[in-house]
């Protein structure tokens, strides 16, 4: 299936991946895509792969078989480091903020890059607070210090300032309240309009539906479904099999 | 009433002094090498065997500079500059490639080279200690006693080059990599910090730190092969007993167990004073062992 | 072991046994003390592996073992004439057990690295105790002392020539190598290794972790000692340096080079290393460290698994 907006490359395209921890086999021939600017959906019981796959493409773990293919380069293989710099940006499970460092700090080491001309800087902390008023009210206290929801908000706003073609979003609204959990799904809608693509690993099946535009469903270590979020959404049966809700 | 005036009488008041001062002293030049240390281990969980002969060679470069050109500060600073390029070379020849495996293997590679690097220092140098005179020689009076300005200089100076690296890590973007590395290198990575480099950057530092501390101490003492052994010693054990990875603990810890080391070689030889370090290590082994200087973790 | 495997190791074994069974009636007079003394670091090494291969507790505090155990077997050889070997063995091991004991206590409270500093730092309160006790250990000179006969008293006595001490030196390491290899197959050395493995886990499925970990540190010591006291009996010497924490490195570099969790693969390394200790002594003199310690970095590099490591799997199934 091509990619919605009916631009011809993907921006992302996973061939056939195996990944291994040690010698557990985690990801037995995983294909997906991603194109410039889509919301895609990733969903999928606990333990299937979802997490692997995604430090897969941020080359944090190497497959042992297959490519990552990024604005039609082979990328298998490169380390994460090089991978943020050419606009792929991470967002783990559990956040992962810098704890000792302040949210300015967490910010910085996203755009503390080179070429990246102060204004600009200026430009994008500007941006990002006004998405996340509350980063820019604890912008000097340590990152340990926030809460569980603004660390969610810091992870995102620290991704941003990468200024990423494609992010990576782990289980963002696991363990959020109600409210930030409309947040997170109003920050996606931001992020799509800007144009950044997103890879949306998710347990919250009706906001991804709400979110993406096309979905893929894993299943013990491999991807077993892939349909436009809109058929899913009157699909339950398809739901119910692979996701047990 | 009696005893007490006699037990008064009897404390070496004028020892102790000069033995808190040197204890200081001892205690700086201990923390410059231990930060060397803690970074390395705080930065890439590297047990550094080899800091102690990185000392050494610090020692020499030094000693051949001041021969050469009779200029001390010349001399701290190129012997600085050589042993964090060496210390960036070996960790990107020797480190690099063990990275991920088992940190027994790094504790080994370490060791390794601590041979090698003292066997060199041997071979090229000879075993004849060298002496290097201090840059400046005169004493300033306290009380009745007179204690060399040098010393104090090699403290102040030490404090300094910590204050400098401290700063350096609160501020600036290179600051921000080695902290946001040390805490998580694998975010560290996805945030597009040059991880590898970070930890070679790391490495230096630390062997450059280890390299002045040996400068200048090298006019108190014979620079010979084996000098580093006791100092990475001692390192170690400050190190742990001011919690692994803690920069401001090892510091404490540094002069702590540095004046206790002076006080104790009033009443015992040197050889023996030592074995207060070990005790203290003991000592918080099992009573605080995440280190003396840390709060007690939850 | 697979009964085709079995054979295959135990032939290895007979004919290693009889070429060193061998090796003084037909070397020189300093390669059959160099023989001996491999069998000796050998078992150190050995001794060694116990807690670094099998359990996977890395420890350099090995010089305190041996150590100990040298300069017990020396009180035993100075203190009671004539000198006996049967109380050299005690007092020596005796002495060891004691150091093991401390270090026991110490190793199950800490992990990993802190272990591994922490047995580095007791060796040296050990070397600093006996260096500057010097009525009791002869500080820096260390004691010497004659060699005593193998003798059961009231029965025989038969002093030792360099061929006689090596056939007893090649018994009782081998004999210890037999007990260590048992204790390692034995249910009690597979809960060592699944300590090694997963600490957490084998604690869960309740194993007192603590308790094993001591004693395998006791074992350990034990045979390290025995090793001290073999090597003060042949060469009639104890010195300080043998504790410096540099003997425990070295020891370590045996096991490395040699392949860790193999028993076999440490006494391998110990040989390997001597070899080329002495190989290379013969050109550069005293610098033969600078070569041997790159051969044993680029080893950890490349060879991680040590020389004989390819056989952990078959020998500790």
């Amino acid at each position: 299936m091509s990619p919605a907006d009916g631009n011809t490359a993907p921006l992302v395209h996973v061939e056939d991946i195996d990944t291994y921890y040690g010698k557990s086999h985690i990801l037995h021939g995983v294909s997906l895509e991603v194109g410039r600017g889509e919301v895609v959906g990733l969903l999928g019981r606990n333990g299937v792969g979802k997490s692997t796959t995604l430090k897969t493409i941020m080359g944090l773990v190497s497959p042992r078989r297959g490519k990552v293919v990024y604005e039609g380069r082979v990328v298998t293989g490169l380390p994460a480091h090089r991978l943020a710099r050419i606009g792929i940006a991470y967002v783990p499970e559990d956040r992962r903020i810098f704890r000792l460092l302040t949210v300015m700090e967490n910010l910085r080491t996203g755009f503390d890059r080179r070429g990246v001309s102060e204004a600009r800087r200026q430009e994008l902390l500007a941006k990002v607070f006004g998405y996340f008023p509350v980063l820019a009210e604890r912008r000097s206290q340590a990152g340990g210090t926030l809460s569980g929801g603004e660390q969610q908000m810091l992870a995102i706003a620290r991704a941003m300032m990468l200024e990423p073609k494609i992010i990576l979003l782990d289980e963002p609204t696991e363990g959020l309240m109600p409210r930030m959990i409309s947040q997170i799904r109003e920050i996606i809608e931001v992020l799509h309009r800007e144009g950044v693509a997103i890879l949306l690993v998710e347990q919250n099946v009706p906001l991804t539906l709400a979110a993406s535009q096309r979905v893929y469903i894993m299943e013990k270590g491999t991807v077993r479904h892939h349909c436009p979020s809109c058929e899913l959404k009157v699909n339950d049966a398809v739901i119910h099999q692979y996701l047990g809700v | 009433m009696e005893l007490v005036t006699e037990f008064l009488h009897a404390i070496p008041y004028d020892q102790i002094l000069i033995q808190t001062l040197n204890g200081i002293v001892a205690g700086m030049i201990l923390a410059l090498v231990a930060s060397g240390l803690t970074l390395i281990f705080g930065i890439m969980d590297v047990v550094n065997f080899a800091h102690g002969e990185l000392f050494m060679l610090g020692a020499y470069v030094g000693v051949i500079i001041i021969t050469a050109t009779g200029n001390f500060w010349l001399a701290l600073t190129v012997a600085t500059l050589i042993v964090a390029a060496l210390g960036a070379a070996l960790q990107i020849t020797t480190l690099r490639p063990l990275l991920g495996r088992d940190p027994l293997t790094t504790i080994l590679a370490t060791f390794g080279l601590s041979l090698v690097l003292q066997n060199y220092a041997l071979w090229q140098f000879g075993p004849v200690a060298r002496k290097i005179q201090e840059p400046f020689t005169g004493s300033f009076s306290i009380f009745y006693l007179q204690y060399p300005w040098y010393r104090v200089l090699i403290a102040a100076l030490s404090a300094a080059i910590i204050g400098g690296f401290w700063l350096f890590l609160k501020h600036g973007t290179y600051g921000i990599w080695i902290r946001a590395t040390t805490q998580d290198r694998v975010m560290a990575q996805a945030m597009g910090i040059p991880v590898p480099w970070v930890h070679t950057a790391a490495f230096a530092i630390g062997a450059g730190m280890a390299a002045a501390s040996g400068v200048l101490f090298a006019p108190l003492v014979g620079v010979t092969h084996a000098m580093g052994l006791d100092w990475v010693l001692k390192a170690f054990i400050v190190v742990v007993v001011g919690g692994m990875g803690n920069l401001g603990g090892s510091i404490a810890a540094s002069i702590f167990i540095s004046l206790l080391e002076s006080y104790a070689s009033i009443w015992l030889d040197p050889a023996q004073a030592v074995i207060v370090s070990f005790v203290v290590l003991i000592l918080t082994l099992l009573f605080r062992p995440t280190g003396l200087f840390v709060p007690t973790p939850k | 072991m697979s009964k085709g495997t079995d054979r295959l190791y135990w032939a290895g074994f007979s004919l290693i046994l009889a070429l060193l069974i061998v090796a003084p009636l037909v070397l020189p007079e300093f390669w059959q003390r160099f023989v001996t003394e491999i069998l000796i670091w050998g078992l150190l090494a050995m001794s060694s592996d116990i807690l670094i291969g099998y359990t996977g507790m890395v420890s350099f505090g090995h010089s305190a073992f041996f150590g100990l155990g040298m300069y017990g077997a020396a009180a035993a050889l100075i203190s009671v004439k004539p000198p006996n070997i049967w109380l050299a063995l005690g007092y020596g091991l005796i002495g060891s057990a004691g150091v093991a004991l401390f270090v026991a206590y110490f190793s199950t409270r800490l992990r990993d690295i802190y272990f591994a500093i922490t047995t580095l730092i007791f060796s040296q309160i050990f070397y600093v105790i006996i260096f500057t006790w010097t009525e009791v250990t002869g500080g820096e000179n260390g004691l010497t002392f004659s060699r005593p006969a193998l003798a059961i008293p009231g029965l025989f006595s038969l002093p030792f020539t360099t061929d006689t001490l090596h056939w007893f030196v090649l018994g009782v390491v081998t004999a210890s190598y037999l007990m260590m290899r048992r204790i390692t197959q034995s249910p009690f050395g597979m809960v060592l290794q699944s300590i090694r493995e997963n600490e957490a886990r084998t604690r869960a499925i309740g194993y007192a972790v603590e308790r094993y970990k001591m004693v395998a540190v006791m074992l350990s010591g034990l045979f390290a000692g025995l090793a001290g006291v073999l090597y003060a009996v042949q060469n009639r010497f104890a010195a300080p340096d043998f504790v410096y924490f540099l003997v425990s490195g070295e020891t370590v570099i045996f096991n490395v080079m040699g392949g860790i969790g193999t028993l076999v693969g440490p006494i391998a390394g110990a040989a390997f290393y001597l070899l080329l200790r002495e190989a290379f002594s013969r050109f550069l003199t005293e610098y033969y460290l600078i070569p041997v310690g790159i051969i044993f970095i680029a080893m950890i590099i490349f060879m991680p698994q040590g020389l004989l490591g390819f056989l952990r799997r078959r020998l500790n199934q």
